[in-house]
């Protein structure tokens, strides 16, 4: 027995139901159109930037020979090692600390963000509206900014780090804070306590671990970030890679890229194992 | 009636003396958690050099910066005033605009290039698994090297300008937007898949009509959230030499050309806002798109 159907009543069928097979003509041409529109501009970008098959064949060759280069991964020396692994140590210091600092620092300011805590909508305009700013600005600029007050050294990379995280966390916190349930305030006022033990066993409980596991994200995310910021000289490994990679110091190049793959997975694990830890196993 | 409690109760006491121990042991844990943490903050600050003494003395020219990427604007001549602000207004637009294009190809590049590998990397579709493994190790490799380290390498075998920020851009998209791409496809339904292989269809089929038509809207949600990070990651790439506003802006920034700085910047954070509001606009008009359908 054959489940084929005839060729007629294929047409048939075809013909009865072609407005749901092959869509209205609006809607094609609307995805013709937008396709059309998004290649237009891609062909166009491709175009003005510079990019010719020529240049980019003879790039990838170039490519393909610094990849041979880097192979096998190789410091040099073992004061260069050293030296390197000081560098990521620095790196990561830079990360924790301006993480940290800017969680403390940020939480005044997401209670004069939080729509709930302060009624006042012009403060609350200006706190959200300085947080933007401030988070707007990407961190290898505040570095150059703050190599200005405290010198070339790690200092000013944890300081850029710490300022644009600022803003981040401070957009964060005032979600958290308006996102609060109110219930388990006002259960704490419903058996006398004072507003001091309304926030510290109402609010604080909800609204603390999802800061800290915010805090353990951005710690992550910004170990990667910190291992650029010394490419304008604000400490940490970028320095290396920079100067590395300028020199044409490939097998140093890709012993660092391989230090640091091997940092950010470690340090991915560790805060993994203690988000978990300290929200259980909650997803948040 | 009274709800008092008889402290003196056996079986009370057994139950205080309990949560006695709980509680001082939820406490020990505690302190050994804050005492390890102030020591990873003594160990970071030696890390860092921190060094309050050069902090605080010199914490003055820290608002100074600021205050100095001001323009001077009167009242009196304000169009004057603006036009010196703004002498490079036509060259810096120029320049933003290649920013947006070089975000705008890097991302499309990436884009394409995650659609390709997500459908092999998804635990639910991936066929071989070590070709799973593979392409997820390469995908993190690719998101976890900053971008313009990337930028930096292209830079010395493409030579400068904008292509190599183009390429940065585009494998560092291509690693993040892999990730969430093949997330998204292990969270389809997939009774279409198993409607399509019950009519005999084969991998490519299954992905083609059962799969595809369920996470377009996202990928390209995705794909727009992404491409208003690239227009900031972009804006720096010049720092390198691979192309955009940000050459000028690191020149502005080393030569202390103050009021530069802040016009620069002003028009990036600028163009970012109105890219943010474009693309936030478009991914509610696809998500409202696939809840009517």
């Amino acid at each position: 027995m054959s489940f084929a159907i005839p060729a007629a009543e294929r047409d048939d069928i075809l013909q009865r139901h072609a407005a749901a097979i092959r869509g209205s003509l609006g809607t094609r041409l609307a995805t013709i159109g937008a396709v059309a529109a998004v290649l237009g501009l891609l062909v166009y970008g491709l175009t003005t930037l510079e990019t010719t098959l020529w240049r980019v064949l003879a790039g990838l060759g170039n490519l393909g020979s610094f990849v041979v280069l880097m192979l096998p991964p190789d410091p040099g020396s073992w004061a260069r090692a050293g030296i390197f692994v000081h560098a990521l140590f620095e790196t990561i210091a830079i990360a924790f600390l301006g993480t940290v600092l800017a969680a403390f620092l940020a939480l005044p300011f997401g209670f004069l963000a939080a729509r709930n805590v302060v009624a006042n909508r012009i403060v609350h305009f200006l706190a959200r509206r300085s947080l933007d700013t401030v988070r707007g600005v990407d961190a290898l600029i505040w570095a150059l900014i703050w190599i200005n007050v405290v010198g070339l050294g790690p200092f000013a990379g944890m300081l850029a780090i710490m300022t644009s995280d600022f803003g981040a966390f401070g957009k964060l916190y005032s979600e958290a804070i308006e996102a609060a349930d109110r219930k388990a305030v006002e259960g704490v006022a419903s058996v006398g306590g004072s507003k001091a033990h309304q926030i510290r066993f109402g609010l604080l409980p909800q609204v603390l671990p999802v800061i800290a596991s915010q805090v353990l994200y951005f710690i992550e995310s910004n170990t990667r970030s910190s291992t650029i910021i010394g490419i304008v000289g604000a400490g940490g490994i970028g320095l290396y890679l920079a100067e590395t990679i300028r020199t044409l110091e490939w097998q140093q190049t890709s012993f660092l890229i391989l230090l640091i793959l091997v940092a950010v997975s470690a340090i991915d694990f560790l805060s993994g194992k203690l988000r978990f830890a300290i929200i259980g196993r909650r997803a948040v | 009636m009274t709800l008092a409690i008889d402290r003196n109760d056996p079986a009370i006491r057994a139950y205080a003396e309990s949560y006695r121990q709980a509680a001082a042991g939820k406490r020990r844990q505690t302190l050994i958690g804050i005492a390890v943490f102030a020591a990873c903050i003594w160990l970071s600050a030696l890390g860092a050099e921190v060094d309050l003494g050069r902090l605080f003395e010199n914490i003055g020219r820290f608002p100074n910066y600021l205050w100095q990427t001001l323009p001077t604007l009167r009242l009196s001549s304000l169009g004057a005033d603006f036009a010196e602000w703004y002498w490079g207004l036509f060259r810096w637009l120029r320049l933003l605009w290649q920013t947006v294009l070089i975000a705008y190809v890097g991302t499309i590049l990436g884009a394409t290039g995650a659609f390709l590998l997500c459908f092999a990397a998804a635990a639910n579709l991936g066929r071989a698994p070590w070709l799973r493994f593979a392409v997820r190790r390469f995908l993190e490799f690719c998101r976890t090297v900053p971008e313009i380290v990337f930028a930096l390498i292209f830079v010395i075998a493409f030579g400068l300008g904008p292509l190599p920020g183009v390429l940065a851009i585009a494998i560092h998209t291509m690693g993040a937007l892999g990730k969430l791409f093949s997330e998204v496809v292990e969270n389809i339904d997939l009774k279409p898949v198993d409607g399509v292989t019950a009519t005999g269809g084969n991998w490519w089929q299954v992905v083609r009509f059962a799969v595809v038509p369920q996470v377009l809207s996202n990928f390209a949600s995705y794909a727009l959230l992404r491409f208003e990070i690239n227009v900031r990651g972009a804006s720096i790439m010049g720092f390198v030499g691979a192309g955009g506003i940000g050459q000028d802006l690191i020149e502005a920034i080393r030569k202390f050309y103050y009021t530069d700085v802040s016009a620069i910047m002003l028009l990036v954070i600028l163009a970012v806002m109105l890219i943010d509001l474009g693309t936030e606009r478009l991914r509610h008009a696809l998500l409202s798109l696939e809840s009517r359908s």
